[in-house]
């Protein structure tokens, strides 16, 4: 008997009430949480440059260059789990060729290959033209022909074609921010429409998406600022730290008002699902939701974040609080994303019972793979920043 | 003012048009509403379209059904895998509901509630909806799963990428992934019989007839009787599927 039924045998003595048959198999493991969280990275990293770049956020400077490359980093790996999940992954191709219509999944391809394309690597390459040019010259042997290509042969950096660099890459900004929106909001869509899935099924779900992308982007740049800064021996810059603590802080609060009003609604409404909902949250989804989203990942944060408003005295305090903080709300981010895919598939659509869960350690859909998918993005990053330093970068063209 | 501004032609011609469009969309509305019954809309005219009838007031739970299904369709016999189910629902003195569905109904059931604490007790056969506006239909990224002529949602095989996002979409749990084949497997009416003029293996072995057939749009067919003259429902009514699997006597447990 193969791994999978042995383990489905497994899990019909662990069913609760009734399920429909068919449901036992539970669709969507760990790597349809790391999805969603990758690709809310990938927004929340490029709205926090955006930011910079389009309300011209001065402290944020440092970080603007690093949090493309993340969403870069990021936005290279966001499709891997999505395809190793397919039972068929040769044959994902088809959602490129033939896409259907009606469908929210569909267009995932599309969505993304315009995001990468024309937002995330045209904007990179309009902001490291004129550096990449000035590098081809400098470096000798194989890096100096690495540049050059990268510069697509276009390597003329007098004042007037840099002054153009920096207005066609604004605009590639402008046209960013609402695909940022439109990659994660979508998202969101796919579970939202979902009629059959009560759990999933709320219009608020692409805008719950979006802002808890927003603050995992965000706390991640904050994160990975403190760990460059670390590894470069440079100074952590506190009024950095401070700005992006302050955004982190409002798009939390939005971030919490909007999923208690989802929640709040839900329990007002109290349609036929409720029952069955209140046993999920109290049950199943208590230590992920409740503690590990709820507490780890918003309140606490909060608190610290609100505290930091007006605590401006020791610096080493404030710096390990601010990093605290980003790790702390990755972890809710990600908790968030447990609790919507697996939390949506462990009650039946029979509303009378539940089904079970258990993460595997090995094969391609284990903890280990999703960990190596959630890693790789890191390595990608370290490489891009070796090839691709901020701090090299040309004078004059920021 | 208006007559000076607006020419007698052209009066003439917005009127034509008016007249034209709103009988258009006339037309358009009564041509929906014929269907109201069957909240659905054929396509093809001339080839029959189906629905099915659940009786639940003849099912005796036997479950020839699902064992008939899973040797004529090759689903994996595992008790996980099912193209068609039966369950049981006891409703207790208390009002609490049991609902039981051991391998799907195949080995026959044992009744687990003391016959002192039952209220009623009755059997509900399970299968795909063949819903007319389905969801799963909708989701799938890449068409794989498709409306027959004869309005029955079917899979291909050759196409199904295996995501799963119709199994997650179906609201009555009809869909599982085929672990050998490795792509999206449901209930076909029995395609490969219908085309041989032969009935759904299901329908063919149910020894009370509890499972019925036909062409809704056939006013005169069995089908189209039964439903006239029985007050039937559809599951999940009011997510609006169109589903074409209508159940006699359901009750409000019955999810």
């Amino acid at each position: 008997m193969d791994p999978h039924t042995l383990h489905l045998y497994e899990m019909l003595s662990k069913a609760q009430g009734y399920i429909f048959p068919n449901e036992l198999d539970l669709q969507w493991g760990i790597l349809i949480v790391v999805y969603p969280f990758i690709t809310g990275l990938v927004a929340g990293a490029f709205i926090l440059a955006s930011l910079e770049r389009v309300f011209n956020v001065r402290e944020l400077k440092p970080t603007y260059q690093i949090a493309l490359l993340t969403a870069l980093s990021f936005l290279l790996v966001a499709t891997m789990p999505l395809i190793s999940h397919l039972s068929q992954p040769q044959r994902a191709y088809e959602i490129m060729i033939t896409p259907h219509s009606s469908s929210a999944m569909a267009i995932f391809g599309f969505v993304y290959l315009w995001y990468l394309m024309v937002v995330l690597l045209l904007e990179i390459w309009f902001d490291y033209r004129e550096s990449m040019v000035v590098w081809s010259k400098e470096k000798k042997g194989i890096m100096k022909w690495v540049y050059r290509i990268l510069t697509l042969g276009l390597s003329d950096i007098s004042h007037e074609t840099v002054r153009w660099d920096k207005k066609l890459g604004y605009l590639v900004t402008i046209i960013g921010i609402p695909s940022a929106f439109i990659l994660h909001g979508y998202v969101g869509f796919i579970f939202g429409s979902i009629k059959a899935n009560p759990w999933w099924s709320t219009p608020l779900m692409p805008i719950i998406f979006l802002f808890s992308a927003m603050v995992s982007g965000i706390a991640l740049v904050m994160f990975i600022y403190m760990a460059v800064s670390h590894f470069r021996k440079q100074p952590v810059e506190l009024k950095v730290l401070d700005t992006i603590g302050r955004y982190l802080f409002f798009i939390l609060i939005l971030d919490f008002t909007l999923e208690g009003l989802d929640q709040i609604h839900r329990i007002y409404e109290s349609d036929e699902s409720f029952e069955i909902i209140k046993l999920l949250v109290a049950g199943k989804l208590y230590l992920t939701l409740f503690i590990s989203q709820g507490l780890f990942g918003t309140i606490i944060p909060l608190i610290i974040l609100a505290f930091l408003q007006f605590y401006k005295r020791a610096i080493s305090i404030r710096k390990t609080l601010y990093l605290l903080v980003s790790i702390l709300a990755l972890i809710g981010v990600y908790s968030m994303r447990w609790n919507v895919v697996i939390g949506g598939q462990l009650f039946s659509k029979s509303y009378s019972g539940f089904t079970s869960f258990k993460l595997g350690l090995i094969g391609l859909d284990g903890t280990l793979m999703a960990a190596f998918w959630l890693l790789l993005p890191f390595g990608i990053l370290g490489f891009l920043l070796w090839l691709l330093p901020p701090w090299k970068m040309v004078e004059g063209k920021e | 003012m208006e007559h000076e501004r607006v020419k007698p032609s052209r009066r003439k011609f917005l009127k034509t048009a008016a007249t034209v469009a709103g009988t258009a969309i006339g037309i358009k509305l009564l041509a929906s509403s014929r269907y109201l019954l069957f909240a659905a809309e054929p396509k093809d005219e001339t080839l029959p379209w189906y629905g099915i009838v659940f009786d639940i007031e003849k099912c005796i739970g036997c479950g020839k059904c699902a064992k008939s299904c899973k040797i004529e369709n090759d689903v994996p016999r595992e008790p996980f895998y099912f193209r068609t189910w039966v369950e049981q629902y006891t409703v207790k003195n208390d009002g609490s509901v049991d609902i039981i569905s051991p391998n799907g109904g195949i080995d026959g059931f044992e009744q687990r509630v003391p016959d002192g604490e039952i209220f009623k007790s009755y059997f509900v056969p399970k299968m795909c909806n063949h819903c007319s506006k389905s969801p799963c239909i909708q989701v799938c990224p890449v068409g794989a799963t498709f409306d027959s002529p004869e309005g029955i949602v079917l899979i291909d095989e050759k196409y199904c990428i295996g995501c799963r996002y119709c199994v997650q979409a179906c609201p009555y749990g009809c869909r599982f992934i085929h672990p050998e084949k490795k792509v999206a497997s449901k209930c076909t009416l029995c395609y490969h019989r219908l085309k041989k003029n032969l009935d759904p293996v299901c329908i063919e072995v149910c020894p009370t007839g509890a499972r019925m057939y036909g062409n809704l749009r056939d006013p005169n067919s069995k089908l189209v009787k039964f439903l006239k003259e029985h007050t039937t429902q559809v599951l999940r009514p009011h997510l609006n599927t169109g589903s074409k699997l209508y159940y006699n006597a359901l009750r409000m447990e019955v999810k």
